[in-house]
């Protein structure tokens, strides 16, 4: 609580707004506690792994972080409007065996496999956002179910058509080479290799960006988080805002799930199981407040930059790779009690 | 503010019930411009369930609810705010991680540029606010602060020019004082003076008669969800209005039950040390 003293105060206000200090702005910054823990993690595996400063090296981190990026992106914000998604790994998979198997079984161009599985997945992610602000219940639930039902749907239908647990190849289908050209090419640039989903990543993290900090559907997002009551009764249409974040959510579900089947052109249904908390912590350490209406999207990406760089730098460092996971969650506590210590001194002594 | 002869918002005998529970009955109140009309009543009195129903967070379910002459049933907060109704609440009035700008103009956000690129105006928005709660004599020191860091006075004083900037005809105030010591009290009453200076007709809840009177043109008591009387300014002392409020004769009664009941003998399992209570 800052001090009371408003009433007649005559003297100039830049006076006092120079006691919060540019240092202080950036501590208030939510995703600087991921920014600190990305340098530590970055000069570890540096002075560690030798190979790790290698282009090629960077551009395998990169690519590993931006497959988890790009869903951390949608997660961060709905995150920050106060609501999880345990459904999003498992949709990944879904939007990749909808795809594949509507254009295998229609022999059907893959983009209109593509289309069909964008709007199943966007109705999945309707119908999570509608059940939860129709009934109320706590996301962790319904989606929980949502998990649990679309990993017996990828298991069962595959099964049911294909024979097998995967799908049948649609690698010599019309509108396939294009379709990995958008979704799974690799290009260029200075020399360096690098895989086209790191754009997809950089483009879902800038436009989330904008969207958060410059448009009213930003506003709204960070209202129906942080005081949803609030936020209702001074006419946010916060139902609509909730629903939207899911549809977003399997938005980038279905760019994910392309991805996954254009580059091998097959697509195992037992996939993605567990992802969903891989998003989850990309987007906490990013900064993401667990109770909603705080956090950013570049947050997100560095949460997963420094998932990429850990789970690819013990490979370069010839470590035996069960280690990652104690480290990824001692990354997680670590950054999880950093942000919650800058964000108190940040407001303690303003 | 050109006819004064009508209210702004007449409520006559509107009555709500949940279920069988009996929240509101009978209750009428009007809210003329450039006036403040007082709600005073005790905890579960109904003055939560009146004022849902003025927000459009509640429908009435009797009785009838006019706002400018014209017959009305509220069916969302958007809709109370469409028609000049702003509610400010006690502790819902604002999302606390968010800046002050960003609250200010929550809902109600002013874009610039046009189809994909249409934005927020932050500059415009942050300079509004500033501006706007200078008006109103708030000096804040800086508008990008999280409006949690705010007082609770200071949060109650941004809502209510929020609420005056929107251009609401009508202020709906829950408990504005409530929590708030002696001094921020004051001036958050002080900006309730001003918003009805400035033509607004305010509709003020509380339990406090006495920051009631400072400000009230009109006062409507509630008890257990019933009109307990309604009077006009001059018609009405304070010591009379505390005393009806504090539950009139019920309070008589229990200082003479507290002056001669020799107390219970135990309480909480332990005994009472006797001549404590004289």
């Amino acid at each position: 609580m800052s001090a009371p003293a408003t009433a007649p105060v005559q003297d100039a206000p830049d006076e006092r707004l120079a006691h919060r200090s540019h240092l202080r702005r950036l501590l208030g910054r939510p995703e600087l506690g991921a920014v600190v823990g990305a340098v530590a993690v970055f000069v570890f595996f540096s002075t560690v792994a030798d190979s790790f400063l290698q282009a090629s090296s960077l551009s395998t981190v990169l690519y590993a972080s931006s497959t988890i990026g790009i869903m951390a992106v949608p997660v961060a914000l709905l995150m920050i409007g106060g609501e999880f998604d345990l459904s999003a790994g498992v949709m990944v998979t879904s939007a990749a065996l909808v795809s594949s198997m509507f254009s295998y079984q229609m022999t059907a161009n893959v983009w209109v496999g593509a289309g069909v599985s964008l709007l199943t997945m966007l109705a999945v992610g309707f119908f999570n956002g509608f059940v939860l602000t129709r009934t109320k219940l706590p996301s962790f639930i319904i989606t929980l179910a949502t998990f649990l039902m679309l990993t017996g749907l990828n298991l069962g239908f595959t099964k049911l058509i294909s024979g097998t647990v995967s799908t049948k190849t649609i690698g010599d289908m019309e509108g396939f080479d294009s379709a990995r050209a958008v979704f799974a090419s690799h290009l260029t640039i200075g020399g360096v290799d690098l895989q086209v989903t790191i754009l997809w990543w950089l483009g879902l993290v800038a436009l989330a960006t904008w969207v958060l900090l410059r448009t009213r559907v930003g506003n709204w997002i960070f209202a129906v988080g942080g005081n949803s009551e609030a936020a209702r009764a001074v006419g946010v249409p916060v139902k609509g805002t909730k629903i939207g974040l899911y549809m977003a959510v399997a938005f980038c579900a279905w760019v994910s799930g392309q991805h996954l089947l254009m580059s091998y052109d097959v697509v195992q249904s037992g996939e993605g199981v567990g992802n969903e908390l891989l998003y989850i912590i990309a987007a906490v350490i990013g900064g993401c407040l667990m109770t909603g209406g705080y956090g950013s999207a570049i947050g997100s990406a560095v949460g997963a930059f420094i998932f990429g760089m850990t789970s690819k730098g013990i490979v370069y460092a010839q470590w035996d790779p069960d280690w990652f996971k104690f480290f990824l969650g001692a990354m997680l506590l670590l950054a999880t009690l950093l942000n919650a210590w800058v964000r108190k001194r940040a407001e303690a002594t303003k | 503010m050109s006819d004064t002869q009508s209210a702004l918002v007449e409520l006559t005998d509107v009555s709500k019930f949940y279920g069988n529970i009996r929240a509101l009955e009978g209750v009428s109140l009007e809210v003329h411009a450039g006036e403040i009309t007082c709600v005073l009543g005790d905890n579960g009195a109904g003055k939560s369930t009146l004022i849902k129903i003025i927000a459009g967070l509640h429908q009435h379910d009797a009785g009838t609810f006019e706002i400018e002459g014209e017959e009305t049933r509220l069916g969302s907060p958007r809709e109370a705010l469409d028609r000049g109704i702003a509610t400010v609440y006690q502790d819902l009035a604002v999302v606390p991680l968010m800046p002050v700008w960003r609250n200010f103009f929550l809902g109600s956000e002013p874009t610039k540029g046009v189809g994909p690129f249409k934005r927020l105006d932050a500059a415009r928005m942050r300079e509004t606010t500033r501006a706007e709660l200078l008006r109103m004599g708030i000096d804040l020191r800086d508008v990008d602060q999280p409006i949690g860091t705010l007082s609770g006075g200071e949060r109650q004083c941004v809502a209510i020019a929020r609420a005056v900037y929107f251009g609401a005809k009508v202020l709906v105030l829950d408990e504005p004082t409530a929590a708030l010591g002696v001094k921020q009290s004051g001036v958050v009453l002080k900006y309730v003076a001003a918003a009805r200076d400035a033509g607004l007709g305010v509709v003020l809840i509380t339990h406090n008669p006495h920051h009631a009177y400072l400000v009230g043109d009109r006062f409507v008591l509630l008890k257990r969800g019933a009109m307990a009387g309604s009077h006009a300014k001059s018609e009405i002392a304070l010591d009379e209005l505390t005393r009806q409020m504090a539950g009139g004769s019920e309070l008589e009664q229990l200082s003479h039950e507290l002056e001669r009941a020799p107390g219970p003998d135990v309480i909480g399992g332990k005994p009472v040390a006797s001549g404590e209570d004289g």
